[in-house]
């Protein structure tokens, strides 16, 4: 046990550590391909709102079924799509600023989650599992069921990833092409909340956004194509997913945040060290002249 | 404001008698305010047309009524003798201030944008598509640069991509908001000589422009536009004094000379420093 392949072999044992690592692998990939679109268009605030906006819907299953997870699940992802596309719905046609506009709807929802997890006794530990996930309690079902949306979510972001692209680069050109720009607007966020529901047993409402952005965000800095930037976010998220846990077994520390903890480790990484736009090298770059101009600057 | 959705992205077939573009009576009205009122002029296959009016004038709201992106409020374009609505050949080339230059793509895949209107949904780029690109970065001199990311282009580059995304798009009417301004004399007479290409294939286009003698001198048709249309035709015509007056006002001084006339303009264009 001192070596390291016994290290990473030990919570192989555990068939819930396991499960735990197949889904945290998942998650980490799905999030990062929605969450390369997320970055780039700006909508980081909108998958937030769309993560803590679910709560009411799960808080509803939850006491419905008496906490039975497959009923939970399906109340997220029935509640991440209509928030998604209500939120599309206000961001086109607000009389409010967009960003206003969801910061109620997601705080007023958020808190109608909280209100309704509260009035079971043991509320403190089942709204801790909501509010920052439980990957080591997931099941073979919820597993089949994260494989199944996670591959919908891919296969969509992969049939669609010209047409994808050209919304989010230049929506004129999609208005003069005659492409459905309103129609795939609407399914990008529909993909955005089936993610939100596969990341949700992983990390939680809470922490999703880093999911969701941190690994696209790290990819971003070191690529310059959109495709590489979608698998490196992909192979950031996966690998976060599994370092996070194995983190969290041998150190003893909450699964959620430790898998989010190595994401945001690594983007400081990138920030820093990008050969393109890191900071260290944007500074080595310049020359002497240059840096005393920016910093009169 | 409000963004056109449109479903299915069939082309519809070209009246070969018609102009290539006819815009009828068009109006269009921000937040209370007329942006454009009652513009009608058409187009044949193979004009270019420069659109000079000072800032505010409509030019780029002009355009983008063309282009599909904004509904007039009334009147009506009509692309090759059909309503607007099914063509996927007009090109809006943008302003570079309009784009994100930091979006990870290069100006290969800015140009294979263009194709996404022929390859049709949920396809990939064939081999006849990437060759339809290569040949159009050719004609815009920009082979050596196509694994460049967008950022690293300079402003002339950047606009001759843009023509290049418009030509694998196999447009035949292009519309370029502002594109020579901001660049130095060098890179505006490179894409004037490819504008001068584009004649030659018989695309129609549209410039809009700040530059006056630029107008004059290198394009066969202007147009002089400040919300409503005020004068169209050969730049001799159209750019008279009271007509210039009109257009411009108090921002515009006219002398007299023995060589002819010399215009002063004091509105200083977008973008420019």
């Amino acid at each position: 046990m001192d070596q390291w392949p016994g290290l990473l072999l030990a919570p192989l044992s555990y068939p819930f550590m396991v499960r735990g690592l197949l889904a945290a692998a998942m998650v980490g990939i799905v999030c990062a391909v929605s969450g390369t679109y997320v970055v780039l268009r700006g909508m980081a605030f909108l998958g937030d709102a769309v993560a803590h906006a679910i709560l009411p819907g799960v808080a509803v299953g939850y006491l419905l079924s008496g906490g039975e997870r497959g009923a939970i699940f399906w109340w997220a992802l029935g509640t991440a799509v209509l928030t998604a596309l209500g939120i599309g719905v206000v961001s086109q046609r607000a009389r409010v600023r967009e960003d206003t506009a969801i910061g109620i709807i997601f705080a007023g929802m958020f808190a109608l989650g909280i209100a309704l997890i509260s009035t079971v006794r043991s509320y403190a530990v089942d709204l801790a599992h909501f509010l920052f996930g439980n990957v080591l309690g997931i099941s073979e079902r919820d597993l089949w069921l994260t494989g199944v949306l996670g591959g919908v979510v891919l296969v969509t972001s992969l049939g669609l990833y010209k047409e994808f692209l050209i919304i989010s680069f230049d929506p004129i050109l999609a208005v003069t092409l005659r492409l459905p720009s309103g129609l795939l607007y609407y399914l990008l966020l529909v993909l955005i909340a089936l993610t939100t529901v596969v990341a949700l047993q992983a990390v939680g409402v809470a922490l999703m956004v880093a999911m969701l952005v941190t690994p696209a965000a790290t990819a971003y800095l070191l690529s310059k194509r959109l495709p590489t930037m979608m698998a490196l976010a992909a192979l950031i998220g996966a690998s976060s997913g599994v370092t996070g846990l194995y983190l969290s077994y041998y150190i003893n520390i909450a699964s959620g945040a430790a898998i989010v903890l190595v994401c945001t480790a690594l983007f400081l990484l990138a920030l820093l060290f990008s050969p393109r736009r890191g900071l260290l090298w944007a500074w080595v770059s310049r020359t002497p002249g240059e840096r005393s101009l920016r910093n009169r600057a | 404001m409000t963004p056109v959705i449109t479903l299915g992205s069939r082309h519809v077939h070209h009246q070969a008698e018609a102009p290539i573009l006819e815009v009828a009576g068009v109006t269009v009205a921000y937040n209370g305010h007329l942006a454009l009122e009652d513009v009608t002029f058409s187009l044949s296959a193979g004009e270019h047309l420069a659109v000079v009016g000072p800032n505010g004038a409509g030019k780029s709201t002009l355009f983008k009524v063309i282009a599909g992106v904004l509904r007039p409020a009334q009147g009506e374009v009509r692309i090759a003798g059909h309503h607007a609505g099914g063509h996927i050949c007009v090109a809006y080339v943008p302003q570079g201030n309009q784009v994100d230059w930091t979006f990870p793509v290069t100006v290969a895949d800015v140009v294979m944008m263009g194709r996404a209107g022929k390859i049709g949904l949920l396809r990939y780029p064939g081999r006849y598509d990437r060759e339809q690109v290569y040949r159009c970065l050719e004609t815009v001199g920009l082979v050596e640069l196509a694994n460049r990311q967008i950022e690293e282009l300079s402003g002339g580059e950047r606009q001759r991509m843009f023509i290049a995304r418009a030509l694998a798009q196999e447009a035949e009417l292009m519309l370029m908001d502002e594109p020579l301004t901001g660049l130095d004399v060098s890179a505006q007479e490179e894409l004037l000589r490819i504008i001068d290409e584009l004649r030659r294939r018989r695309v129609t286009v549209m410039v809009a422009t700040h530059d006056l003698n630029l107008a004059a001198t290198r394009f066969d048709q202007v147009m002089l536009l400040n919300r409503r249309l005020i004068g169209m035709g050969r730049p001799a015509e159209v750019f008279t004094a009271p007509l210039l007056q009109e257009a411009y006002g108090g921002h515009l001084r006219m002398v007299q000379t023995e060589e002819g006339m010399l215009v002063l303009s004091d509105t200083c264009c977008a973008g420019c420093s």
